[in-house]
């Protein structure tokens, strides 16, 4: 039996600490916010953050997290206010199916948490290991930058406890 | 009265055939009232099958056809919220039941959404619309002429108005007007047709909600995972069950013998366990005796080898032979030109996983055995009639809740993972949920088939284009073709030419093929409008001038038919694409322009690449401008989107996506050795859209075949280098 922090709430979870992050998220949790694409950090599906910095879930055993505090798409927001690029998503209509963008959006939390006005390459970057396979990659810089030219302070549960 | 008891008087109409009657609004499901009914202080009313509204003036349309990104979900309510004089801020998508009497063809594919619901879903609109007017005139007292709706209200021309809250209830108990007398509105009045709405799942998606099928979650659920033999085909003789059985999570472990059917049953290892992890951990140990003795035995190889010696000569069947090829060809004032074009098999690589989650249980006292299923499909009928088939379950005893899906591009129209599923969970008697790994659902995908074209032509001394032949080699399963493996005679430019011969050779294979967005066209297409430009370029000739000599005046191959040619419109994207992308201005070297047209489902498309190409062959793609006909726009946004998706879509698939078989065996299994296209590849998309006064048609398929053409004639014109084959990263090519 482990504690397991996840948007500011504590969680004994009893299962093998090999146990990817992913897996105890959605099954064991309930958390289905975050996807499972390959399995291989390849596809960016399942993006978390732990400690502010976002990591795939499906390749971090539980007991790499340890104490950290992890955020998933769930917690992103602030109570009923949206994060900006929650918003930012709705307004510029990013998905398509919407598979992937949960972690879209994790990774380009992580991104503004730390760089509030990145360029298109600095945004590349960062999201360049998020694959869509709907092809709405136009969209999503478009509204990461309308996020961060939005200004507005960068709520994120999981940095403000480490800070 | 309350809606059950109303709705028990009211007669259910649905037409055989799949059309539905406006009257037939006693249809939703209590299933899905009860959602709302009790809870609420509040009264529904429903106006038809599509509508309800509330008398808080709260408007509820269904949404009755899959929705996998294409869009339409968000669409057809805006058709219906137009026509009804709704303002869109009240209104409330909610998925429809499975119930095809009373919502229609609850399908998608094809492209075919729109167009076939279109006159449908004006027709729910204006009817709920003439309801709420009726209503108006009543409450009112004045002439039902004078009163118009809009804004989710009823005004008159006094200036006195009535929200469609307040009439709810009485408008709900008028009589639907006859189909034959509703008028549609103009598009001069449209306020929500033709403008850009947020999808209506964007709060969900955005936020982390429970939407998908691989999100399903049911008390007492068990996790399964389902081992087939990696060569398709083979049976299982024995697997180290008792092992994995041992193994943290696991629950149980057996063998289930299929039906030989890859749509349905194939044999295989079921595991299931407390969590999908354990389950794919089993899989891992799993040590399995397959019996590969009469499985596939397909190899891309042999397919290439076979392909290579065939090249430049007819195929084995005619289907077509008009004027005389041969003549044209042996004139010496023409040029003639001659090639073999390739492409491979591909995965539909949907990001979503394939999965299903299924509860049957079976009936005790005597009762039949009923089975509830969460399943991302585009063909829940599909499903419904294998039930019956294969478990004796009609109708009555199968529930089927069509999930959103995490992308399918033509992939969840078969029903293995559904039948693996029910299998698991007869079983085990206990609801399961299926998830088959990215491994799997690579392998085991229907895929698009590869092929190849042995294609020959000739332009005359003028550089116009003369003769047209082509050598199909496609693949066929059991005798027949595989879904896209076919080369029609209308494929542009047979019906525009006087001389032309067609013909085919079919490949017999095993592995499993499926519709991949736009079949045929996504590589016909690539085939055709690169050859044509080759030819365009041997003529001495401006491509943009060739085409449109070859469509000649504008004209309608099948007047009326919105899926014949239509040159006219033809010629418009092509001369729009061309204008909009700088055609014809001067261009440093190394940097090119290429185009390409293309007309698959009822979809006039022209699409110009702009590249930049090194001596290292690094591409790079700066621009892709888009020339569509669809008719008219509904969702603007989600139109731009389904451009840009096909666009990117396309470009991914030409780069690099290939999937090769060697002695039945697929080679390829997730993103390590399947390479898909990233943000920073991304060219920008610039698109453009006639909206002329054709009936719309869908636009989740077309924009894709014309941009890899697009592409490797702008390399051409970079570079003078020609490419004859995808992916292109075979030819060196590296994305950048
Ligand atoms: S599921 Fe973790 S990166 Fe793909
Ligand atoms: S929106 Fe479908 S995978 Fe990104």
């Amino acid at each position: 039996m482990v504690d397991l922090k996840v948007n500011g709430k504590t969680h004994a979870v009893d299962v093998p600490s090999d146990m990817p992050l992913l897996w105890v998220l959605r099954d064991v949790l309930g958390l289905i916010g975050t996807k499972y694409g390959c399995g291989i950090a390849q596809c960016g599906a399942c993006t978390v953050h732990v400690n502010g910095a976002s990591v795939r879930s499906c390749s971090t055993p539980l007991a790499a997290v340890g104490d950290g505090e992890v955020t998933t798409i769930e917690g992103l927001a602030d109570g009923t206010n949206l994060h900006p690029l929650q918003q930012a998503w709705i307004e510029h209509d990013v998905a398509q199916c919407g598979y992937c963008q949960a972690g879209q959006i994790m990774s380009a939390a992580a991104l503004l948490a730390e760089n509030p006005s990145p360029t298109d390459a600095e945004i590349d970057l960062a999201l360049q290991g998020n694959y869509c396979r709907c092809g709405t990659y136009n969209r999503i810089r478009k509204a990461v930058r309308s996020a961060s030219e939005a200004g507005v302070a960068i709520f994120d549960p999981a940095t403000e406890v480490t800070a | 009265m309350s809606d059950l008891n109303r709705r028990s008087f009211i007669k259910t109409t649905g037409i055989a055939g799949g059309g539905v009657l406006i009257a037939s609004f006693a249809s939703v499901p209590p299933g899905v009232l009860a959602q709302t009914d009790d809870a609420d202080l509040v009264s529904n009313y429903d106006l038809n099958a599509f509508i309800k509204v509330d008398s808080s003036g709260k408007i509820t349309i269904y949404s009755a056809n899959p929705e996998m990104g294409q869009g339409i979900k968000t669409a057809l309510p805006m058709i219906i919220a137009e026509e009804m004089g709704a303002a869109w801020e009240d209104v409330t998508v909610l998925d429809a039941p499975i119930d095809e009497t009373s919502f229609g063809r609850q399908s998608a594919g094809g492209s075919t959404t729109i167009p076939r619901t279109w006159e449908q879903m004006r027709k729910m609109g204006a009817s709920a619309r003439e309801m709420f007017l009726s209503a108006g005139a009543l409450v009112m007292e004045v002439s039902k002429d004078e009163l118009e709706a809009s804004r989710s209200r009823v005004a008159h021309t006094s200036g006195r108005s009535m929200t469609f809250g307040q009439l709810a209830s009485l408008a709900s108990r008028q009589a639907p007007p006859p189909e034959d007398e509703l008028m549609f509105k103009s598009r001069e009045s449209y306020t929500i047709i033709g403008t850009s709405v947020s999808g209506v799942d964007n709060l969900s998606i955005t936020t982390g909600l429970a939407l998908y099928g691989i999100d399903t979650n049911r008390r007492d659920m068990l996790y399964a995972a389902y081992q087939k033999c990696p060569t398709i085909g083979g049976k299982v003789v024995r697997a180290n069950l008792e092992e994995v059985k041992k193994m943290p999570g696991m629950i149980d472990a057996f063998l289930l013998s299929g039906n030989d059917n890859p749509r349905e049953l194939m044999d295989g290892v079921a595991l299931v366990g407390e969590n999908t992890w354990a389950v794919f951990q089993a899989k891992q140990a799993l040590d399995v005796e397959w019996d590969t003795s009469r499985a596939s035995k397909d190899s891309w190889t042999a397919m290439v080898n076979r392909a290579q010696s065939l090249h430049g000569s007819r195929g084995d069947t005619e289907t077509i032979d008009k004027g005389d090829v041969e003549d044209v060809f042996e004139d010496a004032d023409n040029t003639t030109l001659e090639a073999l074009y390739e492409f491979p098999f591909v995965s539909h690589f949907c990001l979503e996983p394939m999965n299903c989650t299924a509860d049957y249980r079976k009936g005790s006292d005597g009762e039949k055995d009923s089975l509830e299923m969460w399943v991302p499909t585009q063909r829940a009928s599909r499903q419904l009639e294998m039930c019956q088939r294969l478990y004796g379950l009609g109708e009555d005893e199968v529930t089927i809740h069509v999930t959103r899906l995490g992308g399918s591009f033509g992939r969840r129209t078969s029903n293995e993972y559904v039948c693996e599923a029910i299998e698991i969970s007869k079983r085990m008697n206990a609801p399961v949920k299926l998830t088959w790994s990215r491994e799997d659902s690579v392998r085991h995908d229907f895929f698009r088939s590869g092929g190849f074209q042995s294609i020959k032509g000739a332009v005359d001394n003028e550089g116009k284009l003369v003769a047209f032949e082509n050598h199909f080699m496609g693949m066929e399963t059991d005798g027949r073709p595989v879904s896209g493996a076919r080369f029609r005679d209308t494929e542009f430019p047979v019906q525009n030419i006087s001389d032309a011969y067609l013909s085919q050779t079919m490949f017999d294979i095993d592995t499993p093929c499926g519709p991949w967005r736009a079949p045929g066209s996504n590589t016909n297409a690539f085939v055709v409008q690169s050859f044509l430009n080759e030819l365009a370029h041997a003529g001495g000739r401006d491509y943009v001038e060739f085409l449109l000599e070859i469509l000649g005046e504008p004209r309608w191959f099948e007047p009326g038919n919105i899926r014949s040619l239509n040159t006219g419109r033809a010629a418009d994207v092509i001369s729009l694409a061309a204008e909009k992308s700088g055609w014809g201005r001067s261009l440093p070297a190394g940097t090119g322009l290429g185009m390409a047209f293309y007309f698959c489902h009822a979809a006039h498309i022209a699409e110009v690449a702009e590249v930049t190409v090194d001596a290292d062959r690094n591409l790079h793609i700066d621009n892709v401008t888009v020339a569509v006909d669809v008719g008219p726009i509904i969702n603007m946004s989600g139109a731009t989107s389904q451009v840009e998706g096909s666009v990117i879509d396309g470009i991914s698939t030409m780069m690099t996506q290939k999937i090769t078989m060697e002695e039945g065996q697929i080679q390829q299994s997730n993103f390590h050795d399947y390479e898909v296209m990233r943000i920073g590849q991304t060219p920008s998309v610039d698109i453009h859209f006639i909206q002329s006064e054709n009936h719309p048609t869908g636009l989740g398929e077309p924009a894709l075949p014309p941009v890899a053409p697009a592409v490797a004639n702008a390399i051409f014109s970079a570079t003078g280098h020609r490419i004859r084959k995808m992916p292109f990263a075979e030819e060196g090519y590296t994305l950048v």
